[in-house]
């Protein structure tokens, strides 16, 4: 019997962790967590080590316990920043997904739109997002977080329109002939056919878009804009000099990040493991 | 779809049949043709074929002898090249728009993000019929497959004949005048297969539908069949029609696994057999039969 491989090895390719032969599941599920927790205290630990003790001009690399001090110190403004600059992500990959889903709908439908926006999709593919952020921003004024949002849309748009074109071509004939001799019309065979046929892709686009929109929300407040954002603050601290507190904000753009990234693989598994997606003949 | 139509028809009745109107399938001069890289393809030709109301007839033959198609183009999956094709009296198109016929393929086909009961409702849902009578009906429909406790399963957690008894459920939900099979069966293991037959020919007899069933199992067609279209390919041709003559088959209610080792079933087997390996097996057969295809020999 076949089982839901498609969305196994979407979802397997996050854990990605090999079965050894000598540890027990339960010995190996509490070393999943253990050894990478390990790792990174092992890896503080020496920072630490040569910044105090090793030399390392602290004023280069501040060492973890000064980046933690500035981290607590200016708390209610780390997390003003992580708030305004997320919520610039999220609207972003919002209207990007709903952009993407959208049109990759109606390029599966009419060929003729898919052969027309191929150019340009390809062309946003490659072009860098951010490139855009200092025309965007004088486009839409030094005071909206406007340009910001629609950098978001733009990036996380691109995965999420390939990959659900993508799904949107899964179908099977079996299938398709079976909708046919319902005489199905083209909107119910897009909401019980296409549509779900789709929805492992659109997924997966989804997840890898949600990284993107944080990165490039975060990029394109190098480049001018209303400040409060974390990479407004990261710029201004490291041109300061202040390079504890910019590592702490850092430290909460990659907080912020994991953090999209992991809502939306929750919300593919949730999804993937309520509803099977294949292994029927 | 409430009219009834009568329950038995013998392989004497249908053999006189006269092209009436209300024949399930009608078919004069098809021909299908395809293009492909390396030239046309003559997938059928000249085809000549009468299903009546009620009637279960099987298509066997080799590979590529077009029997596939044949389906397809009853079903309006495909669009032949030339010929006429009626469905209860209407062009195919218009028989698949009202829904006249039911259809399951070699691959069950059901939809794997659907429960095996939400498989089932599926053209019920499609057609607009209310959920409180889907229910009813979706739950009579696994009861007669067998499957009732299943009911909220999804499809990847079945066996390949039970997945293959809901396509069948499936096919049957809104209680089609006419059946359309490929190969249904092809996939299943002998045990399994000779239960979903008799199986067949009992929905088969209790819903009077006409059956079109494609196959390339000579026992099979034999148990299930009033008559077996026997084909030959390249291009597809229609070479014999063979009445079924099955004493204990007065009905077709009557046919159950008593008939697999009877004299007359293995007798029809060599019949049909030699049909298909070309073999002459022309006197011994009836003499005028309406709706004899174009024979090759």
């Amino acid at each position: 019997m076949t089982t839901n491989t498609t969305a196994n090895a979407i979802i397997g390719a996050g854990t990605g962790a090999t079965r050894s032969k000598d540890w027990s599941p339960r010995t190996e599920s509490i070393l999943r967590v253990v050894a990478p927790v390990t790792l990174g205290i092992i890896v503080l630990a020496i920072w630490q080590f040569l910044v105090t003790v090793g030399g390392v001009s602290d004023y280069l690399l501040p060492s973890p316990t000064s980046i933690m001090a500035e981290l607590v110190a200016y708390w209610p403004a780390v997390v003003s920043a992580t708030v305004l600059t997320g919520t610039n992500s999220l609207l972003g990959l919002l209207v990007g997904s709903l952009l993407g889903i959208i049109l990759a709908a109606v390029a599966a439908r009419w060929r003729i739109a898919d052969q027309m926006s191929a150019p340009i999709i390809a062309a946003l593919a490659v072009v860098p997002i951010v490139a855009l952020a200092p025309v965007l921003n004088s486009m839409f004024g030094a005071d909206s977080q406007f340009g910001r949002q629609a950098i978001a849309a733009i990036a996380s748009f691109v995965p999420i329109f390939i990959n659900t074109l993508r799904g949107f071509r899964q179908t099977r004939p079996v299938h398709r002939d079976l909708m046919k001799a319902y005489a199905a019309s083209s909107g119910q065979m897009l909401r019980s056919l296409t549509l779900p046929t789709a929805r492992p892709f659109i997924l997966t686009g989804i997840r890898i878009a949600s990284s993107l929109a944080v990165i490039s929300a975060l990029v394109a407040e190098y480049f001018g804009g209303p400040r409060g954002g974390l990479g407004s603050l990261i710029a201004t601290s490291a041109a300061s000099s202040a390079y504890s507190r910019a590592w702490a904000y850092v430290g909460a753009s990659i907080a912020l990040g994991l953090l999209f990234y992991l809502a939306t693989l929750a919300l593919e598994r949730l999804v993937l493991r309520r509803v099977p997606t294949g292994g029927s003949r | 779809m409430s009219d009834q139509i009568p329950t038995t028809t013998s392989a004497a009745e249908t053999m006189t049949g006269a092209a009436g109107a209300d024949a399930a399938v009608e078919v004069r001069g098809l021909n299908k043709q395809f293009q492909t890289a390396s030239g046309i393809v003559h997938a059928l030709e000249g085809i000549d074929l009468t299903v009546e109301a009620g009637e279960f007839v099987s298509l066997i033959g080799p590979s590529g002898c077009g029997k596939s198609t044949l389906m397809r183009l009853i079903a309006d999956l495909d669009v032949p090249t030339s010929g006429e094709l009626t469905v209860f009296g209407k062009t195919a198109t218009q028989a698949r728009l009202d829904q006249d016929y039911g259809i399951a393929f070699q691959q069950a086909g059901l939809l794997p993000w659907r429960t095996v009961a939400a498989n089932v409702a599926l053209p019920l849902e499609l057609h607009g019929v209310a959920s409180a009578a889907r229910r009813t009906r979706v739950a009579d429909l696994l009861e007669m497959v067998g499957l009732t406790e299943f009911a909220d399963r999804f499809p990847d957690q079945l066996s390949g004949g039970m997945q293959q008894r809901v396509a069948i459920a499936r096919s049957l939900a809104e209680q089609p005048r006419l059946l359309l099979m490929d190969e249904p069966f092809g996939a299943l293991d002998e045990m399994t297969r000779e239960k979903m037959q008799t199986d067949l020919v009992r929905i088969a007899a209790d819903t009077g539908a006409a059956v079109v069933f494609v196959t390339h199992s000579i026992p099979e067609a034999v148990f299930l069949s009033d008559r077996v279209v026997v084909m030959s390919p390249r291009p597809g041709r229609i070479s014999d029609i063979i009445p079924m003559r099955l004493d204990a088959a007065e009905g077709r209610e009557e046919r159950d696994d008593d008939l697999r080792e009877a004299s007359s079933f293995f007798e029809m087997v060599t019949e049909v057999r030699e049909a298909l390996h070309g073999g002459a097996s022309d006197g011994e057969n009836p003499a005028p039969r309406a709706a004899r295809g174009v024979d090759t020999r």
